[in-house]
């Protein structure tokens, strides 16, 4: 018998299901009086620092329909490109922005939406600064492990350029599955971020 | 606390793959092409993390949390554990979420059809951090099987969905908890997207009669393992895992 080694496996993933809006948002699917308020739908502040846009979009499955019941979870660095986060060691984060939101797709239209702010820069490994850019995590019924993707800014285009992360994509067709266009809403940058699940134009999704 | 470097890389073969027929809403919600391979930059090592202040009194004891005119009906239970990673260490400060349906198997939500009764005293969400020692606990009620339009007469085994937060974005999960002993664990398609059977038995709680509250609520242990972390020890200095 060989000797064994002493690490546990991950707990292997399972669908979020139809229902993930009971144990995530519940006050959105009229679950109310148990928490107060859904965590992640506000992350700007009076006080947060930085440029206040909006991004949106909607999922798509394989056959073009969008999906009705995913849910969204965004992960970003404040405007001076620094996370907040206790793993964070090279600098204090904007102690008035989380960094984090979570939104359902809404049950009608599909869509999803936050309001926060452009993040900063942050360094690749190797110190060299990827592109401003916006995790983002998809889970819905049918999506057995969460998807991850990066979010990157269509007027951004020099530092998308020389961002180490999107040079890695090697089929250059498929980089702008994860461009962002910039337009204007009531005043407001808005950056249309659309997901496809799977086929034609499918989303670069991330085994991080 | 040494230098630490990236998670280690997730086992995609334990976990369930993206397409899995069996479970017909996957067939059209899975990526064809294969993800693309990215050693943990600091945007993924980092994550969000939720101080003991954002949790309430009854947020994880589900039979009150939602209480109307008395506590929630069926099996009374505790669910607890530990959240580790997988270098065996306790994850504390990790946010724990959870939702399932009431003792026959309804859950309170707008989409839900299903015709077993809405119970007025049950929600079916919960939540807790863990302790210094990555401990959680959740007394809820036993949640009822469900039938569900995949095949002409699938059912779903008793489950609770969990929802993880770690320290890193990385270790972000969603998993469901089955109940030991449960025959029906072993005709779920959803289940059976995961291919081991050593991977769904770590999805399985135990039956813990020493934790069970005598006259009040058995009592299922289920720990829950996220991705572990690399010590940079020929950087730094050999610390090992």
């Amino acid at each position: 018998m060989f000797q064994k080694l002493t690490t546990l496996k991950e707990s292997p993933s399972q669908t979020a299901g139809p229902y993930v809006h009971i144990g995530a948002t519940p006050n959105w699917v009229e679950i109310t009086g148990v928490w107060d308020e859904d965590l992640g739908l506000v992350l700007v502040g009076p006080d947060t620092k930085g440029e206040r846009i909006i991004v949106k979009g909607r999922v798509f499955d394989g056959s073009g329909n969008v999906i009705k019941d995913a849910l969204i979870e965004i992960w970003q660095a404040d405007a001076d490109g620094l996370y907040n986060s206790p793993e964070e060691k090279r600098g204090k984060a904007d102690p008035n922005f989380v960094g984090w939101g979570r939104q359902p797709t809404d049950g009608t239209t599909g869509e999803y939406r936050f309001e926060t702010i452009k993040p900063g820069r942050v360094p690749y490994k190797d110190g060299r600064l990827m592109a401003p850019h916006i995790t983002v995590w998809v889970v819905a019924r049918g999506i057995n492990i969460g998807l991850h993707t990066r979010l990157y800014f269509g007027d951004e285009e020099a530092a998308n350029a020389e961002c180490p992360v999107l040079a890695r994509i090697e089929h250059k067709f498929r980089l702008p599955t994860l461009i962002a266009a910039r337009s204007e809403e009531n005043g407001m940058p808005t950056y249309t971020f659309d997901i496809r699940l799977q086929g034609e134009n499918e989303t670069v999704f991330f085994d991080i | 606390m040494s230098d630490q470097g990236s998670y280690y890389q997730r086992d995609r073969s334990w976990h369930p793959a993206a397409l899995t027929p069996q479970y017909k809403t996957s067939v059209l919600r899975s990526p064809q092409y294969p993800l693309l391979s990215l050693d943990n930059t600091i945007s993924e090592m980092t994550g969000p993390r939720f101080g003991h202040g954002t949790i309430g009194p009854l947020d994880n004891d589900l039979i009150r949390n939602f209480a109307k005119t008395g506590d929630a009906i069926g099996q009374r239970i505790i669910v607890y554990g530990r959240v580790l990673d997988e270098n065996a260490r306790p994850v504390p400060g990790a946010l724990v979420e959870l939702w399932q349906a009431n003792a026959g198997g309804r859950y309170r939500h707008k989409k839900e059809t299903y015709l077993a009764a809405i119970d007025p005293n049950f929600g079916g969400c919960g939540r807790a951090i863990t302790d210094a020692e990555g401990r959680y606990w959740f007394r809820t009620i036993k949640p009822g099987a469900y039938p569900w339009p995949n095949g002409v007469n699938d059912w779903r085994p008793a489950h609770i969905h969990f929802s993880l937060f770690g320290h890193a974005f990385a270790q972000r999960l969603i998993t469901q908890m089955y109940f030991e002993g449960d025959p029906m664990i072993w005709q779920c398609p959803i289940v059976s997207t995961i291919s081991d059977k050593a991977a769904i038995d770590q999805l399985t709680a135990v039956l813990d009669r020493n934790a069970t509250l005598p006259m009040d609520a058995l009592a299922y242990k289920f720990d829950i393992v996220l991705r572990g972390r690399r010590s940079t020890m020929f950087e730094n200095r050999m610390e090992g895992n």
